[in-house]
């Protein structure tokens, strides 16, 4: 048995807490060989990180506890081993890959420094680490090698700092990498030229890679084996292809049926009068052009989807709208007047009719407030909808308006999970009663399962109350089950704008159907022969 | 997330075993309050400080203005001269016991006037530079870097020294001359405060910047300034005691318990009592105050506060329940 390179056998951790015991992971085996790509799939909470934790060394103890189960290594037991030999592995032998490698770069050193850093600790010449750390640089396809050595880790792109990581976690040449949501906060372009280089460093130096993710997209793309945890245990395991199309274990098929993309597209609706419409509006930071030229129209009831890449205007373009910042030119009218220039009188009366749904609702609720105070705080602010006797039954019904209950008021934001609380500050848009809701990437931050649902109440609230979105993605597939018409966004200008079949079927512009490719599809095959078809 | 459910499941079910009872609020926070025995303890000195400044000097005036000269320097720990002598005399005789509760009212009036004029005033001048026009707060942060930079026990002595040194103007000097700290660290948390998502949030439901600043941010800035006050509480009183020395502060026959440690000072080799008294009662409502503001911020924080709420019989059960 002791053949695999690394492999985890019967593992079990779990953490003490001041409210009792909680397993992380109960029972995990899996293996990797040389050259090989394990995915392990779940969702946040599943346990997915916490066996590649265990292995680096990484799990505070206490309150963590490795009841049982051990961790081969070239058959060495890593959980038996000293102190000393796990840090030569660490690092050097089994490299990690994090999710935000800002966070994982040190802001004052330049990025040469901690390549030759890595090389240092584990005792390489400095002349040699030099020479190698500029050889890293050109191997991971990072434009100008010689130059980016000397810059810092903040004047890169997200997709270069990955880079770098990789280059980092490429510099003693390890057997192991493992990477944990390694591109789960690049654009998908980006994505996908990210998992690429990383499926090549693989042919080429024959490691055995660790891919934790929750995307069954970059599963289908990468993986070879793909073990599937849910609450701490493995329920499934196999290669991608027989998980996707013959998953045995309820939760894999709930977690395959909830991957987006799959349903009816919409029909375009009727024409109609336009609720909004946005005129050449302008927005720069000094020479930096955020907004440039945009204009569309948005009717009742409609759902526009407005995609592209961070950093080509979209949110700019929902804040603008908002008065979140002034646009420097340009018109947008709301049932004939201009927002842009909207003395603040009227700009609050308009407050009510515009809602906006944030992409992370941790931060969008505020933590000292009650699920009541929150939801309420509309009526105190606009006193004229709801005389205060009726305050309670009303939050009561947008509360299981939203799919939640209603004494879930009494409660404090921090007692919900992420899904809820997007409820919640769904629940909070409605209360002004809007006919217009911008959603600013608000269900990026969700699990698959969570979204489907997210997304799901908010078709119900178009469907019944004909409210209109601005629905701000990043996510294609998402789009393309909700949305009517699509504004595609690139650097601030609007690429192209048709209704949802118009861009997913035909798309015009070279860039659409860019980003379209770049997209991964969770079915194996389907990305298999879209990757044969790249190549 | 596996980590935190639980205790989420946990915490929803001690919310809902005490949703229908309903108990008043009183009896709630006396629960938390006991439920941290230190702040208890704390809450308990407190309280008694604050009576004896209530009515040691109605009681107490005259016992402790006598002086006594063959008891000069009597050492504590000896009822031979009566029980207000138990923690001895001062140079004059007087008994020390007695002054120490008469003084309170003095140093807790002075300390807490001082602390809570400057919270108050440089909270709000912190929340209209970090929130208002960038104009207003480089004025205000300027005002600040005046009264820093300039010495303040220079600024006190210019003070008293054109004013009469009353109890309400030590208070006016020391509030001004500690504003700059409220002020700096309310404009540096509401700075990073208003560019959170929940701040917009309200922005676009049409929320009034008043609205904002009070409702949504002067809570989260709040904790901190508790606590910086009450660090500053001692400080103050020590401030005061410096004043009082270089003859502007308050002035015998008043006394306050800095005062009465800058008198007992020189005695402290022969006579260490005369000083270790006073000076341990300023240590103790130090202390004291340090450990309700600690209570206080877990309290006031719902992300916190159950810390408070749980019983211990409670914690076993869901440790096993969850187990």
């Amino acid at each position: 048995m002791a053949d695999h390179l690394l492999e985890v056998r019967n593992l079990s951790v779990r953490f003490h807490t001041a409210q009792g015991i909680v397993n992380a992971v109960n029972n995990v085996s899996w293996h990797v060989d040389r050259g090989e790509t394990l995915a392990i799939l779940g969702e946040s909470g599943s346990g997915k990180s916490v066996s590649s934790s265990a292995i680096l060394n990484l799990i505070d103890m206490p309150p963590g506890e490795i009841t049982s189960g051990e961790i081969l290594f070239d058959g060495l037991n890593l959980l038996t081993a000293t102190h000393e030999e796990r840090r030569r592995i660490n690092g050097k032998r089994i490299a990690m890959i994090f999710q935000d490698p800002l966070s994982h770069l040190n802001p004052v050193y330049t990025v040469g420094w901690q390549l030759r850093e890595v090389m240092r600790v584990h005792a390489v010449p400095a002349a040699e680490a030099a020479a190698r750390a500029l050889d890293l640089m050109r191997r991971v396809g990072m434009p100008e090698p010689e130059a980016s050595l000397d810059k810092y880790p903040h004047q890169f792109s997200g997709g270069q700092r990955q880079r770098i990581m990789i280059a980092m976690a490429l510099a003693m040449k390890p057997d192991i990498i493992i990477a944990d949501e390694p591109t789960t906060a690049l654009d998908v372009t980006v994505q996908a030229e990210v998992l690429k280089l990383l499926r090549e460093l693989q042919d080429e130096m024959g490691l055995g890679l660790v891919l934790i993710t929750h995307d069954l997209g970059v599963v289908a793309e990468v993986a070879d084996r793909v073990v599937v945890m849910n609450a701490g245990e493995i329920v499934e395991a196999g290669t991608p292809a027989e998980i996707y199309h013959h998953a045995k274990h309820p939760y894999t098929r709930k977690l395959i049926a909830a991957a987006p993309g799959k349903g009816e597209m919409n029909a375009p609706m009727a024409e109609g009068e336009a609720l909004l419409r946005v005129e050449r509006a302008c927005k720069s930071y000094g020479p930096f052009k955020a907004l440039n030229d945009v204009s569309f129209e948005l009717r009742k009831g409609e759902v526009l989807a407005v995609v592209g890449e961070s950093g080509s205007g979209k949110s700019t373009v929902a804040k603008a709208i908002l008065r979140l910042i002034e646009a420097d030119s340009g018109r947008a009218l709301w049932k004939g007047r201009d927002l842009f220039t909207m003395p603040s009188r009227e700009l609050y009366a308009m407050r009510r009719e515009i809602q906006m749904v944030f992409q992370d609702p941790t931060q969008s609720l505020n933590p000292r407030m009650s699920i009541f105070q929150i939801i309420s705080e509309a009526w105190v602010i606009h006193p004229e909808i709801l005389p205060k006797a009726r305050w309670k039954e009303r939050v009561a019904e947008l509360l299981t308006q939203v799919g939640l209950s209603p004494d879930h008021a009494r409660r404090y934001p921090h007692q919900f999970s992420g899904g809820q609380r997007q409820r919640i500050a769904i629940a909070r848009a409605l209360a002004l009663e809007p006919e217009l809701i911008i959603a600013d990437e608000a269900v990026s931050a969700l699990d698959v399962s969570i979204q489907a649902q997210v997304i799901e109440l908010l078709a119900k609230l178009k469907r019944e109350l004909g409210i209109a979105f601005i629905f701000i993605a990043h996510d294609l597939p998402v789009v393309r089950d909700f949305a009517d018409h699509v504004m595609v966004m690139e650097k601030g200008r609007v690429v192209e704008i048709g209704t949802v079949r118009e861009i997913f079927d035909t798309p015009a512009q070279p860039y659409t159907r860019r980003l379209l490719a770049a997209g991964l599809d969770p079915d194996p095959e389907v990305q298999k022969a879209r990757r044969r078809a790249v190549a | 997330m596996a980590v935190s459910s639980p205790l989420k499941a946990q915490h929803m079910s001690t919310l809902t075993s005490s949703g229908p009872a309903e108990p008043s609020r009183l009896r709630v926070v006396l629960g938390m309050l006991w439920r941290d025995k230190f702040a208890t303890a704390a809450v308990i000195f407190l309280l008694i400080a604050i009576l004896c400044a209530i009515l040691g000097p109605a009681l107490l005036t005259e016992a402790a203005t006598r002086q006594n000269l063959r008891a000069r320097n009597f050492a504590p720990f000896s009822l031979d001269q009566g029980w207000l002598m138990i923690l001895g005399g001062d140079a004059l005789g007087r008994p020390l016991l007695a002054r120490i509760i008469v003084a309170a009212r003095n140093t807790l009036m002075i300390a807490a006037g001082a602390v809570a004029l400057s919270a108050s005033i440089g909270a709000m001048l912190g929340l209209a530079a970090g929130y208002g026009p960038r104009w207003l707060g480089t004025v205000i942060m300027r005002l600040a870097d005046v009264i820093m930079s300039f010495p303040s026990l220079l600024l006190a002595v210019i003070v008293l020294y054109m004013l009469s040194p009353s109890v309400g103007n030590v208070i006016l000097v020391l509030a001004v001359t500690r504003i700059p700290v409220y002020l700096r660290t309310t404009r540096a948390e509401v700075l990073e405060i208003k560019e959170r998502m929940f701040v917009q949030a309200a922005q676009v439901m049409g929320a009034s910047s008043l609205r904002i600043v009070f409702r949504h941010i002067l809570p989260m800035v709040i904790p901190t300034l508790v606590t910086i006050a009450t660090l500053d509480f001692a400080f103050v009183m020590l401030a005061e005691s410096a004043l009082s020395f270089l003859g502007i502060g308050i002035q015998p026959p008043e006394i306050t318990w800095g005062l009465m440690v800058a008198q007992g000072k020189q005695y402290l080799a022969n006579a260490w009592w005369l000083a270790f008294w006073p000076g341990l009662a300023i240590i103790l409502t130090t202390l004291s105050l340090n450990l309700l503001s600690n209570w206080l911020r877990i309290a006031l924080d719902p992300a916190q506060r159950w810390r408070l709420e749980i019983t211990p019989a409670n914690k076993i059960g869901g440790g096993k329940a969850n187990g």
